[in-house]
């Protein structure tokens, strides 16, 4: 009895953003009015120093060639932050709007500066309530099709040693061998992403003495669990 | 007597009767009366003396003050007891022993109660006014509160020692006065005056305690010694005697705590010991078939709270030990011996696990009285073992088999209609133990549909019978499609009339052959791969006729043929003799190729039906390789490759006239399990939206144990499969997690 799809598949709403200006420190004392056309111009100066000329936005390429000059890898986590910054929501591609959100709200304007303020990016994005955003935005990013929601099992291991790597190092490596060996899933929800995180943040690890089967976490943990658990008896 | 003289109007001066004086003259009458009481030689009271002596007591009680002695004669008259107790009654038992002190204790009590009485008589007139003016107690309470404190409190240890030795005496089997302890125990009973304390404090509870240490003493050595139902008949025994020493001596109110303390130390305390007794206990009972020991068992422990929990238990662990034993039995058989014979051995198992289970329900209503404990037993032991896998098949598989050799034709035949019915009475009961019901409802369904099909139903009553008793028990969902199937035959029947009256008005439309079709309702037959076949022209004009002929009745449905169900009856044009063969469409498609051509390879045969290599293989085995070769193979090996040739085998003979040629089934068994697996899938996902759109929010746990009551009168689902639905379900977007709660669910309208 086959059950007829009812359901018109919605366009999936983001829960997850939180405007970028809301985590920003005390905004500029300069009133808007007084912002300068100038200021923008810089802006624009600088994008189009990366963007290509035909496309209008800045592509893969001009990205790699600001990573270089940022002297940052373009799988360094921090891009990925700024991309969060901006609001990007095509991956490997900012626009014009983008760009400007972003050195706006960092407050730079030429390559130096935004090279300067990746640091402080960084220690803003990891706190807590800013890093759960970002996570589940990193997600998204990877997304390349607006009717796909789902990340292949190779580019969600790369995706979270990038992410979580640093704060987890643990975790992601036994995760990522263990999504390797296993056959049960071939792509990665954003369920059993922020899944991941969630267990990262609540079970100790490596014993997970407080973690249990009996509870709602993603059905792709509880096999990892068991098979952590087998390694580890 | 009636106090007469008060009422009439004497005209005569009363003379004033002074204390002293009218105490002497009452001496005289409690003397005479302990007189009599001890049983000297001294005549009864006459009415005058009574009269008088009442008198006496009138008077000197209405005398006007100070000469109206009320509360001198109470005081007196208590402490006429008193003497009387301090001089003789009480002397006379100090000096008396054991059994001996009992019965005078007896004699003086019964004494004592007739004194207050005679005396509360002379006295009667205080009783009237003088103590209910002064709040006093009666005088019958005062005599007996007399006895009470000065001898009573005196002996009731004594005497409670005494009697409780008696108790133990005939306890060991000696005969004791039963009428002298029951009077004995009468007075600790009245002593209390209404109320219970007496008898309760100064004399049961000490005898409880005896009782027990007693019992405890015995159990000991019993216990070592006896085996179980032997220990069982003297604990039954000992409760019996028990309850008639209650009747006979002992105050009723006893009783339950007596049972109680024996039953304590009987069987409470060694409980565990005694049921677990190597040889002789529960298990081995059960083992023995000790039908009456077990009878015995459960009266016993019936009326201790939770005393039948270990019996229970135990009986549980046998028959899941013996359903095992079966199992096991039945799965080293399996692998011991060849294909066939080892479906024969897990079909005995089937019979065998109704046996079991007829012999332990009898044990359950007859022995343990049809207790829900040992039902409930019963129920969880036959479903452990019922859903234990033998030899790669499911418990619903062999169910299904099993319901399918005694429906088909030449399976029971040598059975009666009732014992038939019986059968498939028990075997729809042992379902109600499997939880893959809907296993069971697959294999039955496909079995059914063969039986149907080709004709192999032995009995349409049965057939009919087993699917109502299926529908009691599982319910009309269960058996609709099933039912439906058994109507499509009948309309079938109907419809095949109807196209022959079509054939008979329409010279044109002939099939040019004797053609039978029956049209199945695709939702109550299961499903079947049908595969496009390259069929011979004959065949093919009769599709088309038939097609012309359903299309007058009905233009709305759509026909889709199933040639692998079908069956054909050829003349074999062999040399000895013609043969008629009875065979698949498809084992036909592939003989009627050698009309035109006499040699055709693999390839050829092939390219031309348009078949599968799986399919062809099995086909042109059935013709060349098994017991009737009709197709002559070259090489002529055992089985068919694809660089083999075939030739029409002329030579071919047989004894018979008509032949059916079988084409082995296709194991359905994993078609089975997949079309279950999916149909478990939209289950679960359904009762995930069911449960989620009433309730609106749910946590994780109790969705999954409402998924899983749900869904329990078909299957037992998998929590994992579960888990992965519901993730399914928040992929699209019926389901999310809650914000806060990550093990919250929230249903997405």
């Amino acid at each position: 009895m086959p059950r007829t799809a009812s359901k018109t598949t919605k366009k999936r709403s983001k829960p997850y953003t939180v405007t970028s200006s809301d985590t920003d420190p005390v905004p500029s004392a300069s009133s808007k009015t007084k912002k300068s056309s100038k200021e923008n111009d810089e802006k624009y100066k600088l994008f189009n120093k990366y963007a290509n000329t035909s496309s209008g936005v800045i592509d893969p390429e001009g990205i790699e060639k600001l990573c270089s000059k940022l002297k940052v890898s373009h799988t360094d986590i921090k891009i990925l932050m700024l991309a969060w910054k901006m609001k990007s929501e095509r991956q490997g591609y900012f626009t014009k709007a983008e760009w400007r959100r972003a050195l706006k709200a960092l407050k730079v304007d030429t390559t130096k500066k935004l090279k300067k303020a990746l640091p402080e990016l960084e220690e803003q994005v990891r706190k807590p309530l800013n890093f759960a955003d970002f996570y589940a935005y990193a997600f998204r990013y990877c997304l390349t099709d607006e009717r796909q929601n789902c990340i292949d099992i190779e580019t969600i291991c790369q995706l979270l040693d990038m992410v979580l790597g640093s704060t987890f190092r643990d975790q992601v490596d036994h995760f990522v061998d263990y999504l390797k060996i296993q056959n049960d899933y071939k792509v990665i929800t954003m369920d059993q992403w922020m899944g991941f995180y969630r267990f990262c943040n609540e079970i100790s690890f490596p014993d997970m003495t407080n973690y249990s089967l009996e509870l709602a976490w993603p059905l792709i943990l509880d096999n990892f669990f068991e098979w952590m658990r087998e390694k580890q008896a | 007597v009636q106090e007469s003289f008060g009422n009439q109007s004497f005209r005569m001066e009363r003379k004033t009767i002074d204390l002293e004086q009218g105490w002497d003259y009452m001496q005289t009458g409690i003397t005479k009366l302990k007189r009599i009481l001890e049983g000297l030689p001294e005549p009864q009271f006459d009415s005058e003396q009574y009269m008088m002596l009442y008198t006496t007591i009138y008077n000197m009680c209405t005398q006007k003050p100070p000469h109206d002695y009320s509360q001198q004669l109470y005081d007196k008259y208590r402490e006429a007891f008193e003497e009387y107790i301090n001089s003789t009654v009480l002397p006379a038992l100090k000096e008396k022993h054991d059994e001996y002190m009992l019965r005078e204790l007896v004699k003086r009590w019964s004494n004592h109660k007739v004194m207050v009485r005679w005396l509360s008589r002379f006295f009667y007139y205080l009783d009237r006014y003088f103590i209910a003016r002064r709040s006093l107690p009666p005088l019958n309470e005062v005599g007996l509160t007399c006895f009470r404190d000065r001898v009573y409190n005196e002996l009731h240890s004594k005497v409670k020692d005494a009697v409780i030795a008696l108790v133990d005496k005939e306890r060991e089997g000696e005969q004791i006065d039963r009428a002298l302890l029951k009077n004995v125990l009468d007075i600790y009973v009245e002593i209390g005056m209404g109320q219970m304390e007496r008898y309760e404090v100064d004399f049961e509870s000490f005898m409880l305690l005896d009782s027990a240490s007693y019992y405890s003493r015995k159990a000991s050595s019993w216990i070592q010694e006896d085996s179980c139902p032997d220990y069982m008949l003297k604990s039954e025994e000992c409760l019996k005697k028990e309850r008639e020493r209650v009747a006979h001596y002992l105050h009723s109110s006893s009783e339950p705590k007596l049972v109680e303390k024996v039953q304590h130390e009987l069987l409470v305390v060694y409980a565990n010991q005694l049921l677990e007794k190597e040889h002789s206990g529960c298990r081995a009972l059960l083992r023995d078939d000790k039908v009456d020991d077990l009878s015995r068992m459960y009266r016993l422990y019936h009326k201790i709270a939770k005393g039948l929990e270990p019996v229970a238990n135990i009986f549980k662990q046998h028959v899941t030990a013996e359903g095992n034993a079966l199992v096991q039995q039945a799965e080293d058989t399996a692998t011991n011996q060849a294909a066939n014979t080892a479906s024969v051995q897990e079909q005995v198992l089937i019979r065998k696990v109704i046996e079991l289970h007829d012999k332990y329900m009898v044990y359950v209503v007859e022995c343990f009285q049809n207790h829900t404990l040992f039902h409930k037993a019963l129920k969880e032991a036959f479903e452990i073992f019922c859903n234990k896998t033998v030899a790669g098949s499911s418990s619903a598989e062999l169910l299904a088999t099993f319901c399918d050799n005694i429906l088909k034709k030449g399976g029971s035949e040598k059975l009666s209609d009732e014992a038939i019915e019986d059968t498939l009475e028990k075997v729809v009961k042992l379902l109600a133990y499997i939880s893959d019901k809907d296993l069971f409802a697959e294999f039955y369904r496909k079995k059914l549909a063969r039986r149907l099909l080709f004709d192999r139903s032995a009995n349409d009553d049965h057939e009919r019978s087993i699917l109502t008793k299926l529908k009691q028990q599982c319910g009309g969902q269960f058996t609709s499609k099933m039912e439906g199937m058994v109507t499509d035959l009948t309309l079938a029947r109907e419809n095949q009339t109807s196209f022959e009256e079509y054939l008979g008005n329409n010279p044109a439309a002939n099939p040019g052959i004797d053609l039978t079709v029956t049209v199945l309702t695709t939702g109550f037959w299961p499903s079947y791969k049908s595969f496009d076949i390259n069929l011979p022209s004959e065949m093919v004009k009769c599709v088309e006729v038939f097609k012309g002929f359903y299309e007058t009745k009905t233009k709305h449905r759509k026909l889709t043929w199933i040639y692998s169900l079908g069956t054909c009856h050829l003349n074999g044009k062999f040399d000895h003799k013609p043969i008629e063969l009875v065979v698949s469409t498809y084992q036909a498609a592939v003989l009627l190729l050698f009309n035109t051509t006499d040699k055709l390879s693999y390839n050829d045969i092939l390219t031309q039906l348009n078949l599968s290599h799986e399919d062809l293989v099995r086909l042109l085995h059935s013709l060349s390789c098994a017991r009737y070769k009709i197709l002559v193979k070259e090489p002529s090996t055992k089985t068919v490759s694809q660089t083999d040739s075939f030739e029409f085998n002329a030579k071919f003979t047989d004894r018979m006239r008509r032949i059916k040629i079988p084409l082995p089934p296709v194991d359905e068994r994993k078609k089975v399990v997949e079309d279950v697996d999916k149909d478990r899938r939209y289950a679960i996902d359904a009762a995930i939206v069911r449960i989620m759109k009433s309730r609106k929010v749910l946590g994780h746990q109790q969705l999954v144990s409402e998924c899983v009551e749900q869904l329990s009168r078909m299957f037992k689902p998998d929590i994992k499969a579960i888990k992965k639905r519901m993730e399914d379900l928040i992929t699209r977007d019926y389901l999310e997690r809650d914000k806060e709660n990550a093990n919250m669910f929230r249903y997405l309208a």
